[in-house]
């Protein structure tokens, strides 16, 4: 395998400003999600105690609820930007 | 516990290593030039680049830190798993494809890209720079905890071991080679960490324990402290002064293998009502000698701990379980551990003798936050919160993590390895939790080193998936240490001396200054990889992160999205939010542990600074560049 230089800097995006904004949105949505995590584990550490899903409590499914969430937001993330690059890139379109 | 290497271990060890230094070399031959040895090139595919971004990702502090402190505390030491993952959102929703975009070699170009500034290449590299050594730091205890019960060294050997083998790597082959041995050993161990997952599942829960687990003697204490036992000679009382509870001296006469005749064996137990329960003791006498459970350590009386005394529905086996049910049974399980703050130190006529005390926990309180972050008092509930701040910002904020963006050919490519990396790191955070949760209940704890508790777990199950495990987990840091000292060099030869000091150097100089600061910085490394030694590794990255946020997240974050940010802006929020989080972990009550001194004394109560260093630094960039707004304009 080579290992030359890239030509990084003369590549044009157009999906760019419209991947930002929505990368924007899904960081807050999993940013809100985040923080309900760390008030309830907080601010009721009880509730956390809870059983939710076949015996086990909701400090283990939230917990890794959060895990498998981020990589589904990762995915659906992935599949929207490349839909756009192409539609955009291919087009020249630039908004 | 008593660690004797073995010829298996061995083998796979050196094979292992040396196949990983082999790769290293045949690299070397590939990278010429400065893009090659900082940024490979450029041209690593994104599949390989993602999988090598979690063989970055998962370091020490992850495999042995978070798994240790799940053995030991519990549901809190998987909150690392969670805050470590949930920062990778912010990397690839923020910040990988404009850092991609904007840099070239290192994470310092990208900031300076629209400036030119040299308050910016000055701040920046020094900031890389003490992000790495920070996170340098519990690479090296990891792998000081390794080599011991591996290869029977003692830990500072391991740390000596792992500096040089890394700067070998790293002054062979930079990128390249980095990116290749994270690919193999990311790959290897979310693989091998499923097997022992796995296994943990198949194996079950039960109260019998391992012939290796230390269970308590329970004796009268009346007839103990009157002299009237047969096993034991009563020797002294003693009553620690913080906790007011007392603890008796026998001695017991023991032929150890090592030694004959027969030896006076002391022993600890502590007081409880009517009863002496039997401790794990540690003795530094006053000649210097250490003794476990009053022999050298070479007896083997100190044993492992953990274990489930417990189970549901007065079941004393449940056999194979399922990923829910083996959760659940957890819950509603009894559970003994030895955690540190029922650990007691005692004064015995000039001797130092440290206790290790069991305590019973449900598996209901186990299993929720508490038992490391005492989230029921403010302070509690503060640092808890700076803490998942910290992880949750930190991630991307890392000088190593980020230069692995410079790797890929497109920003496309930076954003597919992201993904592929959050599903193999969201993967192995997953299985942390059987990890940790199988080293407690199966009594493979090290009281003297918890870092060590997924590496025991894999011993329990036999002595060649130890071997591999160990191997991968040591590759793991040998990776991790490459990739950090790569970001480190980088700081030095590229921002420090060809931008800000306008040094003129030669592609091959450039190289050359690289591999000298490579030097340097493992020199450093090693130092304090042995200073640290026993902390554990994912507590000391919680502090990597933290200054990582503090000290870079607002500038990226800003440079991408507050036109108004200038020069000044960021260079003083990169110091500010440097400095203040430094201050505060220097002055913390862990720091002042490390120093040996009495940690009530610390000047605040805060261990992890994220909660106000991050602000801080956010709030300093804001101030700064609005006062400098008008001079940027001129400038202009």
């Amino acid at each position: 395998m080579l290992h030359e230089p890239a030509p990084v800097s003369e590549e044009k995006d157009n999906a760019s400003d419209w991947k930002a904004k929505l990368g924007i949105k899904l960081f807050w949505l999993y940013c809100v999600i985040y923080m309900g995590f760390v008030g309830t584990a907080v601010f009721s550490t009880k509730l956390m105690k809870k059983p939710v899903l076949g015996g086990t409590n909701l400090a283990i499914v939230y917990g890794m609820g959060l895990i498998v969430f981020a990589i589904l937001l990762g995915l659906i993330y992935n599949h929207l930007c490349t839909k756009k690059e192409d539609a955009m890139n291919l087009s020249g379109e630039s908004k | 516990m008593n660690y004797i290497a073995n010829p298996i271990a061995i083998a796979i060890f050196l094979a292992f290593v040396g196949f990983v230094l082999g790769m290293s070399f045949y690299f070397a031959r590939k990278a010429r030039s400065a893009k090659n040895y900082f940024a490979a090139g450029g041209t690593i595919h994104w599949f390989v680049n993602g999988i090598a971004f979690a063989g970055d990702y998962l370091s020490a502090a992850s495999f042995l830190g978070i798994c240790g402190l799940i053995a030991t505390m519990g549901y809190d030491g998987f909150l690392y798993s969670i805050g470590y993952l949930a920062g990778w959102i912010v990397a690839l929703f923020v910040v990988a494809e404009p850092m991609k975009r904007l840099g070239k070699y290192t994470f310092t170009d990208a900031l300076d890209s629209t400036f030119n500034s040299k308050g910016i290449q000055f701040m920046a590299a020094v900031s890389t720079l003490t992000v790495s050594i920070f996170y340098l730091i519990p690479q090296m205890v990891g792998a000081g905890s390794l080599v011991t019960p591996l290869l029977g060294l003692p830990q500072w050997m391991g740390v000596v071991m792992v500096g040089i083998i890394v700067i070998t790597i790293v002054a062979t082959a930079g990128m390249t080679s980095t990116t290749y041995v994270q690919f193999l050993k990311g790959g290897l161990l979310i693989i091998f960490s499923t097997v022992l997952s796995i296994g943990v599942l198949h194996k079950g829960l039960s109260t019998t324990p391992r012939e290796e687990t230390f269970v308590p003697r329970e004796i009268n204490a009346q007839t103990a402290m009157a002299g009237q036992l047969d096993d034991f000679s009563f020797v002294a009382t003693i009553t620690d002064e913080k906790t007011g509870q007392t603890f008796v001296k026998l001695t017991s006469d023991m032929v150890l293998e090592a030694e004959t005749p027969p030896r006076a064996v002391a022993s600890w137990w502590e007081v409880e009502g009517t009863k002496l329960i039997e401790t794990q003791a540690k003795t530094v006498t006053s000649a210097g000698e250490e003794l476990y459970n009053g022999a050298p350590k070479k007896a083997g009386l100190f044993k492992s701990v953990g274990r489930v005394i417990e189970l549901p529905d007065g079941q004393t086996e449940t056999g194979r379980l399922g990923v829910f049910k083996y959760f659940s049974t957890i819950q509603k399980s009894t559970i003994v551990r030895y955690p540190k703050s029922a650990i007691v130190s005692l004064n015995d006529s000039g001797d130092t003798v440290t206790l290790y005390r069991p305590q019973v926990t449900s598996g209901e309180d186990l299993m929720v936050p508490g038992q490391k972050f005492k989230i029921k008092d403010g302070m509690g509930k503060l640092n808890f919160i700076s803490l998942m701040m910290a992880l949750f910002f930190g991630t991307a904020s890392l000088p190593h993590i980020l230069i692995r963006y410079y790797t890929v050919p497109s920003q496309r490519d930076a954003r597919k390895s992201t993904i592929v990396a959050i599903a193999a790191i969201g993967f192995f955070y997953v299985l942390t939790l059987f990890m940790g949760l199988g080293a407690m209940t199966l009594g493979v704890i090290d009281l003297g080193d918890g870092n060590m508790s997924a590496p025991l777990l894999a011993k329990s199950f036999n002595i060649v998936l130890f071997s591999i495990i160990s191997a991968v987990a040591f590759a793991t840091v040998l990776g991790t240490v490459s990739g950090l000292i790569v970001a480190a060099s980088g700081a030095v030869a590229h921002d420090l001396m060809d931008n800000f000091l306008n040094i003129k150097m030669s592609d091959q100089g450039k190289v050359k200054a690289g591999k000298i600061s490579a030097f340097v910085v493992g020199i450093i490394a090693i130092l304090l990889g042995i200073v640290f030694q026993g902390v554990n590794v994912a507590f000391l990255v919680g502090w990597a992160f933290a200054v990582a946020a503090s000290a870079n997240l607002p500038a990226i974050i800003m440079l991408l999205f507050w036109k108004r940010t200038t020069a000044k802006g960021i260079t003083w929020s990169i110091g500010v939010g440097m400095l203040s989080a430094l201050l505060i972990i220097l002055t913390s009550p862990s720091m002042y542990g490390q120093y040996g001194l009495d940690m009530s004394t610390a000047w605040h109560r805060l261990d992890n600074p994220g909660i106000i260093s991050i602000p801080l630094s956010f709030l300093t960039l804001v101030v700064v560049s609005l006062m400098t707004k008008k001079q940027a304009a001129v400038t202009a």
